[in-house]
């Protein structure tokens, strides 16, 4: 009886390791059924396992944009801990309606509370989007822009790590499947105190793992090549021209300082990304702005350039 | 001849599977975003012909890439959404309004208000005091209306929709 239990331990143990994630739960279920058919663990046993595989392997699909808005808020109230907002209503208000726009020719064009933009007073070259819609951009990295054209690229690539899910994936295994089986648990009753209080506590960890990589450490290369990606179909479709995205990251090739605490450490070089955007075979073929998209730039942020 | 009853009879068979497929497909689908609008044309272009919140039940009439025309309440208002306003989940509101019937299982369901929610937090804010949200608020509350970005397009000289255009 004890070394069944071992042996499917075992084989469970394997195939979970073995397969990815969204398999998992089926793996389970023909381990659990071996482990019934050969007595080694009882119906209820196995029922158990399954339930709480099942909880795990649905992973980020469990989250409901509501979720994500409010880990997204308290993200964003992260970053405002580290970068003061800037109160420049023109500013914001520009960006907000090219935003919005932009935003709507995404893949991801609604998400539960839209999208929210806001300019950083800071001379930083830096960039952060939440999963609940909040994006940020430095006052130095507006700088990196010489049209609305670039500037749109600089949202887009921020809409493209919401889009692709960016923040959500920087929160661990670990803490993910943690904080599911919190989420699994509460089912359909009434949440008390001590439940809250672990669910708090979840809530913590999350938002210091993508804190940490979206501040700190960085996303990986190729999220960073993939949001650009994601940067040039936006600007396609919106009919701007995309070849600014590598305009304003050959600007800020000039602008950035080496050993920097912001794209300087979170993002690959801008020569790589530009290398990158063109070895993908994208059109990034430069057209000339309309002279009252060049006006209606430089009123709304010229002062800052 | 027997075989030619046999193949029509199998035919005859297909077609009802067939049939019957396309008339499940008219389903019931939520709200999953705080507000969103029912379109008269599968694009953000279009005019806004209603409005609609958080949890509300759509069918789903017609799916057109990542728009699908849906349907509201007594079917009186009708207009495309974008798929990713729209969740097969039914949302049990914490109000007590709600589309759950009791027979649903609890992958069936999300639950308004629940999980990381408003309620987590405020207790996370308890413990986090340096934190501010003033300025979340101040931006969440700035908002762009259908008209002022359809006059951005035009001021900007900017024609959306073209190549590869999702608008
Ligand atoms: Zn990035």
């Amino acid at each position: 009886m004890n070394k069944h239990y071992w042996q499917t331990g075992f084989i469970l143990l394997a195939l979970m390791t073995l397969m990815g994630c969204a398999v998992v739960e089926t793996a389970t279920t023909v381990a659990t059924t071996v482990g019934e058919a050969t007595g080694a663990i009882s119906k209820s046993q196995s029922q158990s396992i399954r339930k709480s595989t099942a909880a795990v392997s649905k992973s980020l699909e469990d989250f409901t944009p509501e979720q994500e808005y409010y880990i997204g808020r308290t993200v964003g109230a992260v970053v405002l801990g580290k970068y003061s907002a800037s109160a420049d209503a023109k500013v914001n208000a520009y960006l907000n309606v090219l935003g919005q726009t932009l935003a709507q020719v995404s893949d991801m064009p609604e998400l539960f509370g839209g999208y929210h933009f806001l300019v950083l007073d800071s001379d930083d070259i830096n960039a952060f989007a939440t999963s609940g819609g909040h994006i940020f951009i430095t006052r130095g990295l507006i700088r990196c822009c010489r049209t609305e054209d670039a500037l749109a690229a600089v949202l887009a690539h921020e809409i493209g790590h919401v889009q692709l899910r960016h923040g959500m994936k920087a929160i661990e295994k670990a803490r993910m499947t943690e904080a599911l089986s919190i989420l699994a648990q509460e089912g359909a009753k009434s949440f008390g105190s001590p439940e809250v209080a672990q669910l708090t506590q979840a809530f913590g960890g999350v938002i210091s793992d993508i804190t940490n990589t979206m501040i700190n450490n960085g996303y990986s290369r190729s999220y960073e090549y993939q949001a650009d990606a994601a940067a040039v179909s936006i600007l396609q479709r919106m009919s701007y021209n995309p070849g600014a995205l590598t305009d304003m990251l050959g600007v800020m090739t000039r602008q950035i300082k080496p050993g920097g605490s912001d794209f300087a450490k979170t993002h690959p070089s801008p020569q790589n990304r530009i290398a990158e955007l063109k070895a993908s075979g994208k059109s990034l073929a430069v057209t000339e702005t309309p002279a009252i998209r060049k006006e209606r730039f430089t009123k709304a942020v010229g002062h800052l350039l | 001849m027997f075989r030619y009853i046999f193949m029509i009879a199998c035919l005859m068979l297909l077609g009802s599977l067939w049939l019957g497929s396309t008339a499940v497909a008219q389903k019931t689908m939520n709200v999953q975003v705080k507000e969103s609008q029912l379109r008269a044309t599968p694009s953000y272009l279009g005019k806004i012909v209603a409005r609609t919140t958080y949890g509300s039940s759509v069918t789903v009439l017609e799916e057109r890439g990542a728009w699908k025309r849906v349907s509201l309440g007594s079917g009186k208002n009708q207009g495309w959404m974008h798929n990713t306003a729209l969740t097969s989940k039914k949302i049990a509101l914490k109000a007590g309004q709600s589309n759950v019937g009791t027979s649903v299982t609890r992958d069936e369901i999300a639950l308004a208000g629940k999980g990381f929610s408003e309620e987590v937090e405020a207790q996370y804010r308890k413990s986090n005091k340096n934190l501010d949200y003033t300025w979340i608020n101040k931006m969440e509350a700035m908002k762009v209306s259908q008209e002022q970005m359809e006059d951005f397009i035009s001021g900007g000289r900017l024609t959306p929709g073209g190549e590869g255009g999702r608008l």
